[in-house]
């Protein structure tokens, strides 16, 4: 009888000093509340979301005592899969691989999902609606304006517009812009507009084919940007006569109206500047694509812009400085295909008037020989400058080609 | 348009150019991401 009745007083002790076994009902049937820093599934739906959800780097401040024990039963003793995984996750994984590169040691990179999400989204959406605006707009532009002619009807001779070299460099720079647009189209839009239509296989080599040209045919248009910008910047900055041609909206949206204007217009002006800006802009982008990890730019761009407050004055939070190696291509991706929207766009204006939109205009660049009245309606500062310097020319000198 | 042809001519010279010279200099996917363990090509 003492036997029991110690035994069960020992039972009453040991239930009363386990904590474990001391929990009320209560406490014992709810789950196990999660550690002060571990993730909750708020944070995951949060972060899925998209939002920057604050963390605590468990694996590099050491976990808790209780998980360390928890972890000594797991297969991978004091580390648990979590913190593997959570490692994975963040890029604090000690990694090492034998496959090269700089991305190798990367094997989950969630920012990843934000761009897809703007490339199947946005990009496409308002890029494409871009460009059919711009050419709805030039449409309605043709109907209200029609094709703006040479108003003094022509002359019948000639006068040089531009060299042989000069227009060699802007075939060179339109020829590849035109091929870099219609194959980057097709690298962005293949999926949705091309492969329901002419099938996955169709769409494959097509996708292959655009790389190639894509790739190859960028080295072309930078080397005819190099070229444009020397030959031209000179006749590009710009000066007093702009602010005439702009008031007078250049004289496109009324007949017998030709502001002056030196070699180039004000609007000719923005086309150009476009160009070297954007262009540039999408250079650079581009070849960090072409060299995919060897040129990240976006962290220390974003780390200038940070410091200058851009952010705060669009009411946007600073620019992330710390990004993974896909993230770079990624933000690259990104710019290059929105400024290249942007430069389409602007293009797209510059062919139709220089071609459909206005009489004379594309033998600027066809012959090199435009008529001589029109290049006094639309040059007349340029043309005055020309026979000044021919008239003072010595009788016996060669003329120039 | 004969500058217009020679353009577009020095386009698909330089395009195929510059692919040979990459795919020569160890600029290929394969080379830059193979190791001393990994050949991928």
């Amino acid at each position: 009888m003492l036997t029991r009745l110690m035994a069960v007083v020992t039972l009453i002790a040991l239930l009363g000093t386990n904590p474990a076994l001391a929990q009320s009902e209560g406490a014992v049937d709810a789950p196990d509340a999660p550690a002060s820093d571990a993730t909750t599934l708020e944070d995951i739906l949060a972060r899925q979301r998209g939002e920057d959800v604050e963390r605590t780097n468990r694996a590099a401040e050491g976990s808790s005592a209780e998980e360390q024990a928890r972890g000594m039963l797991g297969t991978l003793g004091g580390a648990s899969d979590s913190l593997l995984w959570e490692g994975l996750r963040f890029g604090t994984a000690d990694i090492t691989t034998q496959a090269g590169g700089p991305a190798a040691t990367v094997l989950v990179q969630d920012g990843g999902m934000l761009w897809v999400g703007w490339r199947e989204g946005p990009l496409r959406t308002y890029g494409g609606y871009l460009l059919l605006g711009t050419i709805g707009l030039l449409a309605l532009f043709y109907l209200i304006r029609g094709r703006i002619r040479i108003d003094g009807g022509k002359a019948g001779t000639t006068i040089e517009r531009f060299k042989p070299v000069e227009r060699f460099a802007h075939w060179l720079l339109a020829g590849s812009f035109i091929l870099l647009g219609i194959t980057g189209l097709i690298t962005l839009f293949g999926r949705v507009f091309i492969q329901p239509l002419l099938g996955k296989e169709v769409n494959a080599w097509l996708a292959l084919g655009s790389k190639w040209i894509h790739n190859n045919v960028s080295w072309a248009f930078m080397l005819a940007l190099v070229m444009v910008f020397v030959f031209w910047v000179i006749h590009n900055i710009p000066n007093r006569t702009d602010i005439g041609w702009m008031l007078k909206g250049g004289g496109l949206f009324s007949k017998n109206s030709h502001p002056p204007a030196k070699k180039f217009n004000a609007g000719q002006k923005m086309i150009f500047w476009s160009v070297i800006l954007l262009g540039g802009s999408i250079s650079l982008t581009g070849l960090s694509l072409l060299f995919p990890f060897e040129m990240p730019m976006f962290a220390a761009t974003f780390e200038k812009l940070n410091a200058f407050g851009i952010p705060g004055l669009i009411g946007m939070e600073p620019f992330p400085t710390v990004l993974a190696p896909h993230e770079e291509m990624q933000y690259a991706q990104l710019w290059h295909a929105i400024v290249s929207f942007v430069l389409m766009a602007i293009i797209i204006a510059h062919i139709y008037i220089g071609s459909l939109g206005m009489e004379g205009a594309y033998d600027a660049m066809g012959s090199g020989q435009v008529d001589l009245q029109w290049a006094k309606e639309h040059h007349s500062l340029w043309v005055e400058e020309k026979q000044a310097k021919a008239q003072s020319a010595p009788a016996d000198a060669t003329p120039a080609e | 348009m004969k500058a217009m042809m020679l353009a577009f001519l020095a386009t698909i010279v330089i395009a195929v150019g510059a692919n040979a010279i990459l795919n020569q200099s160890g600029f290929s996917s394969e080379d830059r991401y193979q190791g001393e363990a990994v050949r991928l090509n």
